[in-house]
């Protein structure tokens, strides 16, 4: 009696191609999205944007911003990108780095202050009267892995780039404290110091990293300061109330749009294409609402977070507005186009589930994507995701005023009318017979 | 010269609320409609009636302007179907229950009424007017999807109404309710023809069209076959001809070869046969009796549209 039950059902499954291919893709589509951010990475692991900014000049200080620079897991950056307006930009100063960590273009600055080449070296990560100025670690207090892992590549660089610094900052220390070398003691010392120039030498002629000869931490003293979300009471709430919300937004806007199926299947459409309602003035009608629907829901998300997370809402009005109502356009548009390319509220249901997924996963709704490979970093940005959580993170995190959102506005309102003119296109099949 | 002009010109003709000429619709290798050509008075019930698939809704919903004819043409009123003033002037009332379930019946005419262009105390006359006509005032609040199925139909049928059309389409309105309900929408349309709506029917129940339309187009294959009044219509099939039903008992073989050596038709094992006078009826009795067969049941009969319609395709109408 179980087979027939079994054998129905196949064959019902079997004549809804499209759920039955969806059932499967979306499984493998997951596990290998997941698969490259987590796991196939080993040759591309993200590296991190510094900009290093050498106020100092001094020969411990080049020698460290080259032992930075020759780190494989830094990207070190001492001017801007040149663009048309400025062919050859000048190098960064602490005032345009610091800049750079708001606007979220690097994830850290490291300002190496005037004096560092005197007394480079702490001894225990602090400065002190006898050492010279703190080298300052800006950081985005959103970003929790960046600083320490630069933090520490600062300290190694230290160690492996600047043996000769330390030699020499050793025998002023020896001066100072002990009372000095004997004539015959600081000849021999001379000549291991210009031994120890010419391996360094040499090891920059050859191109070769100093980075693997030593290990150890706190030789030179670090100061760390946010320069975005230093004042944040819960840091990660604006992050995810977006993240979240866009994810959930897109499904309300599919499912809701798939009232226009329920409507084609019942006669509804017929009968109202009959009245004096035209195709775009249906669908027009649709994506207004879907739009209120989808803003109110990330209103109520955003005052949620307000009221139980201490998120600074009202504050940030006008750029949750400008935000919120492109985010809205855009994910409504792409819940009309989803439906126009359906013929059943079970294809919508496998179809939504599958792109929204993706989109959800690759944009930066599951995982924050500046913690992703270089590669879906840049995949991301075919994500509604990944522009609405940057422009919403921009108001709640960095509080860049509402003129800083263009990008992402202009992306969004792009995705909006694009979707919707393609949804238009695909509706004529119910216009007529 | 001007007089002998002005003589020459002829008399303005009313514009009629419908005229479909020549209107060819195939999808892919189905034919649709085939050649359907008609014209409707002011004020005048059309009854199309036909099995299912005969093409009767692809005619209507080529009216409503839902189907682009491959060849062929339809005015409704003088304008092209499917243009904003056909579909102003036009009410359809389509098979299906056309209606939004989660909103409650008065909400569905307020919404299909708003989307004629009604507003404000209009609307709100329109909705009171809709609801009065249905029978539904003390539904008026109720859940379209809690709603019975003659309830259903009915506020169907209102919504096509609600913006008073001059031409109304109602493509089988009684789908699948029981006798009382399809009472009541008979009264409804009969309230219609007393206002001197203009109506076209469609239906597969001889009946219905024989008790509320003016004339009768009966479809099948996408084309009408026959147009006329009823009377008309039986009479051109069978003049002055009666029909006789016969119920015999005997070998089925036997049975079905002797009726049609009488020239008779056999249909759902009733035997039909076409008279002149009924003093036949004698000579078919004996013939009968003298092939062995037992006469269990026997009626003679005016012909009616369902005996047209077999005269005409050699099939029943609910085939």
């Amino acid at each position: 009696m179980i087979f027939p039950i079994v054998r129905t059902a196949m064959v019902a499954l079997r004549r809804d191609r499209v759920s039955l291919v969806l059932s499967f893709v979306v499984p493998i589509a997951f596990f290998s999205i997941f698969a490259v951010i987590f796991g196939g990475q080993h040759d591309s692991v993200s590296k991190i944007k510094v900009v290093v900014v050498d106020q100092d000049q001094s020969r411990a200080s080049q020698k460290l911003v080259q032992g930075l620079v020759s780190d494989g897991s830094l990207v070190v950056n001492t001017k801007p990108a040149p663009t048309k307006d400025q062919p050859a930009p000048f190098n960064y100063t602490a005032e345009t780095a610091e800049a750079a960590v708001k606007a979220g273009d690097v994830s850290v600055a490291l300002i190496v202050p005037h004096g560092f080449g005197d007394h480079p070296f702490s001894f225990g990560g602090k400065s002190t009267n006898e050492s010279g100025p703190a080298i300052e670690l800006l950081n985005d207090a959103s970003d929790m892995i960046a600083p320490q892992m630069v933090g520490g590549l600062l300290q190694k660089a230290a160690m492996t780039a600047m043996p000769e610094a330390m030699a020499e900052q050793g025998m002023k220390y020896t001066d100072q404290y002990i009372g000095g070398f004997t004539p015959e003691q600081r000849k021999l010392m001379e000549a291991n110091l210009d031994q120890l120039r010419k391996i360094e030498s040499k090891q920059a002629a050859d191109g070769a990293s100093p980075a693997s000869s030593a290990s150890g931490g706190g030789l030179i003293a670090v100061h760390n300061r946010s320069v975005v979300g230093e004042n944040k009471k819960n840091p990660m709430v604006a992050f995810y109330a977006a993240a979240i919300g866009v994810m959930f937004l897109l499904f309300t806007a599919s499912g809701s749009a798939g009232a226009l199926l329920d409507e084609a299947e019942s006669g509804a459409l017929d009968r109202v294409l009959s009245s004096r309602i035209s195709m775009t003035g249906l669908l027009a009608g649709k994506l207004v609402f879907n739009i209120l629907l989808a803003f109110t829901q990330l209103t109520v998300m955003f005052l949620w977070a307000w009221s139980v997370f201490k998120l600074d809402f009202f504050s940030h009005i006008p750029g949750f507005i400008v935000m919120g109502l492109c985010t809205a356009f855009a994910v409504a548009a792409f819940g009309m186009l989803l439906a126009s390319i359906c013929h059943t509220r079970a294809q919508l249901g496998a179809l939504s589930t599958l792109a929204i997924l993706v989109m959800s996963a690759i944009g930066g709704s599951m995982f924050p994507r500046f913690l992703m490979p270089e590669a879906m970093q840049k995949a991301g940005l075919w994500t509604i995701n990944a522009w609405a959580i940057d422009g919403f993170t921009k108001v709640f995190w960095r509080d860049l005023p509402v003129s800083a959102l263009w990008p992402q506005v202009a992306v969004l309102l792009a995705i909006g009318i694009v979707l919707f003119a393609i949804a238009r296109r695909i509706a004529r099949r119910w216009e007529y017979a | 010269m001007n007089a002998n002009l002005s003589s020459d010109r002829p008399a303005p003709v009313a514009v009629l609320p419908l005229e479909v000429d020549s209107l060819v619709k195939h999808f892919g290798q189905v034919i649709g409609v085939d050649g359907i050509s008609l014209k409707l008075q002011s004020g005048e019930c059309l009854g199309l009636l036909g099995p299912n698939g005969a093409g009767k809704s692809t005619l209507i919903r080529a009216i409503a302007g839902r189907v682009i004819p491959d060849a062929g043409r339809i005015e409704v009123f003088g304008a092209a179907a499917g243009s904003a003033a056909a579909r102003a002037a036009l009410g359809w009332v389509p098979q299906e229950l056309a209606l939004y379930p989660r909103l409650t019946a008065a909400e569905n005419l307020r919404a299909f009424g708003s989307y004629y262009g009604l507003a404000g105390k209009k609307l709100e006359d329109a909705v009171a007017w809709s609801l009065d006509w249905a029978a539904l005032q003390d539904r008026a609040s109720a859940l379209t999807r809690n709603l019975s199925g003659g309830m259903k139909r009915r506020l169907n049928m209102a919504a096509g109404l609600i913006h008073q059309p001059r031409l109304v389409l109602m493509d089988e309105p009684t789908v699948g309710v029981d006798p009382q309900s399809r009472n009541r929408i008979f009264e409804m349309i009969e309230a219609l023809r007393a206002k001197g709506m203009t109506i076209i029917y469609t239906t597969h129940y001889m009946e219905e069209a024989e008790r509320l339309c003016d004339r009768i187009a009966i479809v099948d294959h996408g084309r009408i076959i026959a147009l006329d009044t009823k009377e008309a219509l039986v009479h051109s099939a069978f003049a002055s001809r009666s029909q006789v039903l016969a119920r015999l008992e005997g070998p089925e073989a036997q049975v079905t070869a002797w009726v049609t050596e009488r020239g008779g038709r056999l249909v759902e094992g009733t035997a039909q046969f076409t008279i002149e006078h009924p003093n036949e009826i004698a000579s078919l009795l004996d013939g009968a009796n003298a092939a062995g067969l037992e006469l269990v049941d026997l009626s003679l009969r005016r012909p009616n549209l369902e005996s047209v319609f077999l005269h005409l395709t050699g099939r029943e109408l609910r085939d």
